[in-house]
């Protein structure tokens, strides 16, 4: 839990440059503050969640937006875990603009005719303080960024950050893409997500490695409240949400999601940018085929598209992390690479990374130093939180994935081949039927491999 | 020798997003984004360039709910210097008589203080269309309208003289008046400015001055829905335009397809408006 290891005194005393003068230049005569103790870059969880909490602390915030607003740019699979946001937003869920609350998560196996579906509903899920909720970005973060504006910080969209200003190897605001551009502050926080040219263009990080980044779409796909409520045996605010695995990604190292709102079906499917790239295959009728599987279509029937997106995913984990901070500046988020591509973990990342990142700015306001020692109480605090150790952990196990990727094809296949001839009812006696049943295991993978596959996945998690 | 030009700016529902309840026939405003009238926004960029060239202040006026402060803030994010809003509860419900009847004193009063040389508008309202507010005030202020302007040629603060163009159905007509003077704007008029960052900024956390009818000097009877002598009787949804006629050169012969327009031409009489506009030279082109 990451609240555990967070210091006490997220309240401390203001820093020192913050009150002095909070309110911006009221006249145009005057020429406008151009100084703060913050500078965000992007309005997204990480971004976001950095403001309030440097906000609620007393420090003068300026979040700056690409987008006309903020979630107008932002996409993800769509599930928005309780506990993280609960850590920056105590009670968020009472307000904030949700579509369903999981009362049933799953995974299903998908094979080229069939799906073994393995999912948990709990009663538990179903009741205050909730676990997971669905969510659409374009809606929530917009909300989300006005708790933001509410804690004190003041949020500029249409606005793009073309430059980080560096003095003496020491960051010290940013350029803008407007007249008059140049804006200071004493710790800047990038949350400019997956490519962060930011952070690149200052040396943190190389080009990402097509292998470490995963290409994702999505439909929101419309269908009437009535209609998804009994297709998923859902009511109220009940939702459900399914990972899909399987020959659904023609071999490709991928995963696909099926998540209900309250309206409308977000579905997706993403897989590493290099398997796009050896395989010719385009994302799009990747979707498409999904769309027409034989467990998927019949819960889509007759809905219509709403909404086509796309997003990069960074999922290089513990192996491709960035520098994650330099005098004067922190990256968070996406940025940092910081997924946990086996547990669909990001958003939660995000925003606890946002959140750390603000309480080292915090600190280093109630110090008065800024300098890159000062900075790296952030990766203290990463370590200490689960999203170093979980990233540490995880670290060996998609270049496992990625160097066996039959693996995604063959069980998924061979489950279904076992199940439905284990549910054919045909007079043959069970013996037999067993022995069939081991004859198409070693077809499809020999029980050396098995056992390897076994041992090395094991492994890689260990 | 400075300029101050007040322009008038309405917050309307983004139309992209609108919708028509088919029931009622009326606007389902729930929900639907705002924005500022699109030919607002260039009225507020005309009068800033008169600013930007002579020096001087930008000063827009609303009337509207207290959300309308958004429409102003777009505003002063383009480089207005003041706001003021008109909010009222005896406002509401006002037509183009009473909105420009209201406008028009929130003017005078300003402008007891502060002298105006110029009033900008929108040509109209996307939400209503009708164009009669410009004018509206124009006439109360006693001061020359300028409509459909889609040029400034000339601006003399000194010999308080303007000349403008303004766009008729067929062409162009060259005006010149005495300043003050009001002038509605067509978005060909200029190309917006990208907003400077202090601007953007200041937009962020600015709050317009508020006037409600306490602070104006007003005849009650002429406010809001008492003022309004227009009645709504029936409204009714635009038919969407049918499709046109594609004639796909891939599939008909060139000389077939020059034949199928020519008829569309003359049975539509589009061909002869065009001679008559050009004088006969298009029929040689």
């Amino acid at each position: 839990m990451a609240t555990q290891t967070l210091p006490a005194g997220t309240q401390g005393a203001p820093a020192q440059t913050a009150a002095q003068d909070k309110a911006p230049a009221a006249s145009r005569r005057e020429p406008g503050k151009t100084r703060f103790d913050v500078i965000v870059v992007g309005a997204g969880p990480a971004g976001v969640s950095a403001a309030i909490t440097a906000a609620k602390a007393g420090l003068s915030v300026l979040i700056l937006e690409r987008g006309d607003y903020p979630g107008s740019k932002n996409v993800m699979g769509g599930v928005l875990y309780r506990q993280p946001t609960d850590v920056i937003l105590p009670g968020f869920w009472r307000e904030a603009p949700l579509e369903r609350h999981l009362v049933e998560q799953g995974y299903w196996l998908m094979s080229e005719r069939g799906a073994t579906k393995f999912s948990y509903r709990g009663e538990d899920w179903d009741a205050e303080p909730y676990n997971a909720f669905t969510v659409l970005r374009a809606r929530f973060d917009r909300w989300y960024a006005q708790q933001a504006e509410k804690a004190g910080a003041i949020l500029v969209p249409e606005t793009t950050v073309d430059e980080v200003l560096v003095r003496d190897g020491q960051a010290v605001g940013v350029r803008v893409g407007r007249d008059q551009g140049e804006i200071y502050a004493n710790v800047v926080i990038l949350a400019d997500g997956v490519n962060s040219l930011l952070a690149k263009s200052l040396g943190l990080h190389q080009e990402w490695e097509p292998h470490t980044i995963a290409l994702a779409v999505k439909e929101i796909i419309a269908l009437p409240r009535e209609k998804i409520e009994s297709r998923f045996q859902i009511e109220g605010d009940q939702g459900v949400a399914y990972e899909l695995l399987g020959s659904i990604s023609k071999g490709m190292v991928g995963i696909g999601f099926l998540y209900t709102n309250k309206d409308t079906i977000s579905i997706g499917m993403g897989c590493m940018l290099s398997d796009f790239a050896r395989t010719g295959i385009k994302p799009y009728e990747l979707l498409d085929q999904l769309k027409q599987h034989p467990a998927i279509k019949p819960v889509l029937a007759g809905g219509e598209t709403r909404e086509y997106m796309a997003h990069l995913i960074p999922e290089g984990g513990y192996n491709s992390l960035p520098k994650l901070y330099m005098g004067g500046l922190l990256v968070v988020g996406d940025a940092a690479q910081f997924v946990n591509a086996l547990t669909r973990e990001g958003s939660n990342m995000a925003m606890i990374s946002g959140h750390l990142a603000a309480m080292t700015a915090i600190r280093a306001h109630q110090r008065g130093d800024f300098s890159a020692a000062s900075m790296a109480y952030y990766r203290d605090l990463l370590e200490n939180s689960f999203i170093l150790q979980d990233l540490r952990r995880f670290r060996k196990i998609m270049p496992f994935v990625e160097s066996r990727h039959e693996l995604i094809t063959v069980y998924p296949e061979l489950l279904a081949e076992l199940l439905q001839d284990f549910y054919t009812v045909d007079s043959v006696p069970k013996t037999q039927l067993f022995r069939r049943m081991m004859r198409k295991i070693r077809a499809r993978r020999r029980w050396t491999s098995v056992l390897g596959d076994l041992w090395k996945g094991l492994r890689a998690l260990s | 020798m400075d300029v101050h030009a007040i322009v008038c700016i309405k917050q309307v529902p983004d139309t992209a997003e609108v919708r028509i309840d088919p029931k009622t026939n009326t606007l389902i405003r729930e929900g639907v984004p705002t924005i500022v009238n699109p030919y607002d926004i260039h009225a507020v960029e005309e009068a800033l360039r008169l600013r930007d060239r002579f020096g001087g202040k930008v000063t827009v006026i609303s009337m509207g709910p207290p959300q309308a402060t958004e429409a102003i803030r777009k505003c002063i994010a383009l480089g207005a210097d003041e706001g003021i809003l008109l909010t009222d509860r005896a406002f509401a419900g006002a037509d183009t008589l009473a909105t420009s009847y209201a406008l028009a004193q929130a003017i005078q009063h300003l402008a007891e203080r502060e002298p105006y040389d110029i009033v900008f508008c929108g040509k109209q309202a996307i939400d209503g269309d009708t164009g009669q507010v410009g004018p509206g005030i124009a006439r109360r202020l006693g001061i020359p309208q300028l409509t459909y302007v889609l040029q400034i040629d000339s601006f003399d603060p000194a010999a308080r003289e303007v000349v403008v163009q303004r766009k008729l159905e067929r062409g162009r007509q060259i005006v010149r008046a005495k300043l003050p003077a009001l002038l509605t704007v067509l978005k060909e008029i200029n190309e917006l400015r990208y907003s400077a960052f202090p601007d953007m900024l200041r937009a962020r956390s600015y709050e317009p001055r508020i006037w409600t009818v306490a602070d104006l000097d007003v005849d009650r009877s002429q406010l809001g829905l008492k003022g309004s002598p227009t009645r709504v009787r029936k409204t009714t949804v635009p038919t969407p335009r049918q499709a046109g006629e594609i004639i796909a050169p891939a599939t008909v012969a060139p000389e077939q397809a020059a034949q199928r327009l020519l008829e569309q031409f003359e049975k539509t009489g589009v061909l002869k408006e065009i001679v008559e506009l050009t004088g006969g030279n298009a029929a040689h082109a």
